[in-house]
């Protein structure tokens, strides 16, 4: 244990009740002056709709409720504290100047309902983030709709839709492959379609024959995410455009991990018909917590009848919100998208220019290979083709020795670091993905392979985690039985 | 791992057992070994219609969600209801308490692997 000891340090853990066990009454954390109107009768004014029994809000001082939350945030685990593998999801690291720029005054008090001569500055910000995209897809158009990923991946599907309708030949059938993204399958059954999967073959792509098996002219589009969740590069993606393209179905790639192609490959340029970013992933905009996010489409000719409206167009010297686009799929979110993620992912763009975007993705996939050369004579690798930005590895070196993967991943945990993605991709056996991104330094990214190694080497430690405010908790009797309330006592 | 002999197996890890025109379905041991712990079962209804080789519900685990295909075509007579309260149960015993639907089958099946071949393929399963 003393890699352990050298890495990591005792922390304080305290143990903390939530707001309403810790609530005393009559405490207040605002003074209000006092009613200047007479009282309103809530029931009488609501009738049956009152309600009749009184919220049972927590009543706390203000101190109390920060000390709250301050202390439960000590808990948390963030790329801010370190390396951050969980594969597929790319938890780089967010440049703060652009959190600084994204809450600047001239961009918070802007408001949706402006006319169009007071915000040309913001729509000019949002046609230049329109061509970036373009630029990175290789595609002629984009909306920015779209709030997160996987309403990206619904509006590109809905286009899908629109389009074979307007050849009027609808189709029912989505091609997706066995390395999808869960939300793959479930965008294409909330926009109508029935699924078929394609098996990824042992070298790590989907190949032509796969496809051609399961292609019929009722199948609308095939769905991969390119490069794909064992961090592998489709190299059939032409060939199976052409096929795609030459039986009237289309071609869908997932951008989820567009973090390592920029400036290397682009997606329009082999065939791509549709395709969503991820602002979070490749484009430093916040990760998780509840976003907002922001998922842009950029679309081939085909669809761009189909786009989401409006977009921002650019005529002379003025820019306007442009709604002219006859049948389109209509709007997808309110006003013009996630405005505040646009201007973070619009800084990184800037910042970086087209010769530093692609040294992201050179970076993101140097950083993966390295993990992979230090931890590949430990670990199993199912998948033996070349790595881009994440590498898959599984736990069948360890299982003679008691170690699985979901064990290995609680303990890291004890070492002060984010585990890996596990059991994913679901065609991988107890898979550990892991993708550094290009942010880690070889430091950082050592530190990490050295806990890998110290976990591996001594398998017999078992509860892990131990050295959090949660220990092993029961994963299998907490979803047995459900418990989605909470009772108050 | 041996496999009872008097089932028929899919490469999709599940087990049918004959019995004239009545056909009941269950999940092997190997496949319960893979997905670990199973938390929740979603089965169809009395009464439905099962395509062979088509999913017929899904068996989730704390590692993953995976759609159960059903080994023959027929109508579902009888879903074992003691697995709502108790799925741990096609863990401990797979091939008896823990099956899960039973049909009355439309023809033979076809397409199944015996015991043995059954046993050759999970050893031979490429997805380790």
């Amino acid at each position: 244990m003393e890699f352990l000891k050298k890495t990591t340090s005792q922390t304080v853990v305290l143990e903390e009740a939530t707001l309403f066990e810790n609530s005393r009454p009559g405490a207040c954390g605002i003074a209000l002056p006092p009613l200047d109107v007479p009282a309103a009768d809530v029931a009488k004014v609501f009738g049956n709709w009152a309600r009749p029994n009184d919220l049972h809000l927590p009543e706390l001082s203000e101190p109390e409720v920060v000390r709250h939350f301050t202390r439960l945030s000590t808990w948390n685990y963030a790329i801010d504290l370190g390396i951050y593998p969980l594969g597929s999801c790319t938890m780089k690291y967010n440049p703060r100047l652009n959190e600084e720029i994204a809450r600047s005054g001239a961009i918070l008090e802007a408001h949706p309902y402006d006319p169009e001569e007071w915000t040309q500055g913001h729509l000019a910000v949002m046609h230049e983030l329109q061509e970036d995209l373009m630029r990175v897809t290789g595609h002629p158009a984009v909306s920015l709709q779209p709030a997160a990923g996987a309403q990206g991946e619904l509006t590109g599907l809905m286009m899908i839709a629109a389009y074979h309708r307007a050849q009027g030949k609808p189709r029912k059938t989505i091609i997706t492959a066995d390395t999808a993204h869960g939300t793959n399958p479930a965008s294409a059954a909330l926009a109508g379609f029935q699924i078929v999967q394609v098996t990824t073959d042992q070298d790590g792509s989907v190949h032509p024959e796969a496809v051609k098996a399961v292609l019929n002219n009722d199948v609308a589009a095939l769905m991969v995410t390119n490069p794909n969740t064992l961090g592998v590069f489709e190299k059939h993606i032409k060939t199976i455009a052409d096929m795609l393209h030459e039986a009237g179905a289309l071609l869908y790639i997932d951008g989820a991990n567009l973090n390592a192609v920029l400036g290397i490959a682009r997606p329009g340029d082999y065939g791509a018909d549709v395709i969503q970013f991820n602002l979070h992933k490749t484009f430093s905009t916040p990760h998780g917590g509840g976003g907002p996010g922001s998922g842009p489409v950029t679309v081939s000719e085909r669809l761009i009848p189909f786009l989401p409206v409006p977009f921002v167009e650019k005529k002379g010297d003025a820019f306007s919100l442009s709604f002219n686009r006859p049948q389109t799929i209509g709007r997808v979110k309110a006003f013009v998208g996630n405005y505040g993620m646009f201007i973070r992912a619009w800084c990184y763009i800037r910042a970086l220019g087209g010769e530093g975007l692609r040294r992201v993705s050179e970076d993101a996939i140097l950083n993966a290979n390295y993990l992979r050369s230090q931890l590949k004579d430990v670990f199993n690798m199912p998948i033996n083709a070349p790595t881009l930005h994440e590498v898959v590895f599984n736990d069948r070196n360890q299982r003679d020795s008691g170690l699985e993967t979901t064990k290995i991943a609680k303990r890291l945990i004890d070492y002060g670091m984010h585990p890996p993605t596990v059991h994913f991709p679901l065609c991988v056996r107890n898979a550990i993905m892991i993708e550094p991104t290009e942010t880690e330094s070889r430091r950082e990214m050592d530190r990490f392979v050295g806990a890998v190694k110290e976990i591996l080497a001594t398998p017999d430690v078992e509860q892990a985690p131990v050295r959090v405010p949660r220990e092993r908790v029961d994963e299998t009797k907490a979803a047995r039985e459900l418990k989605l309330r909470h009772v108050f006592r | 791992m041996s496999y009872p002999d008097n089932c028929k197996y899919t490469k999709e890890h599940e087990w049918i057992r004959i019995d004239g025109s009545t056909g009941v379905i269950g999940v092997t041991k190997y496949a319960i070994e893979q997905l670990g712990d199973v938390v929740h079962l979603d089965l169809p209804k009395v009464g439905m219609k099962l395509k062979s080789h088509e999913t017929f519900g899904t068996i989730e685990s704390t590692k993953t969600v995976s759609d159960l295909y059903s080994p023959a075509a027929g109508t579902v007579v009888e879903v074992n209801a003691s697995l709502a309260d108790a799925p741990e149960a096609i863990a401990d015993d797979p091939y008896s308490k823990g099956w899960l639907v039973k049909l009355t089958l439309d023809g033979a099946p076809a397409g199944l692997m015996s015991a043995a071949e059954y046993e050759k393929y999970v050893s031979e399963d490429s997805s380790h």
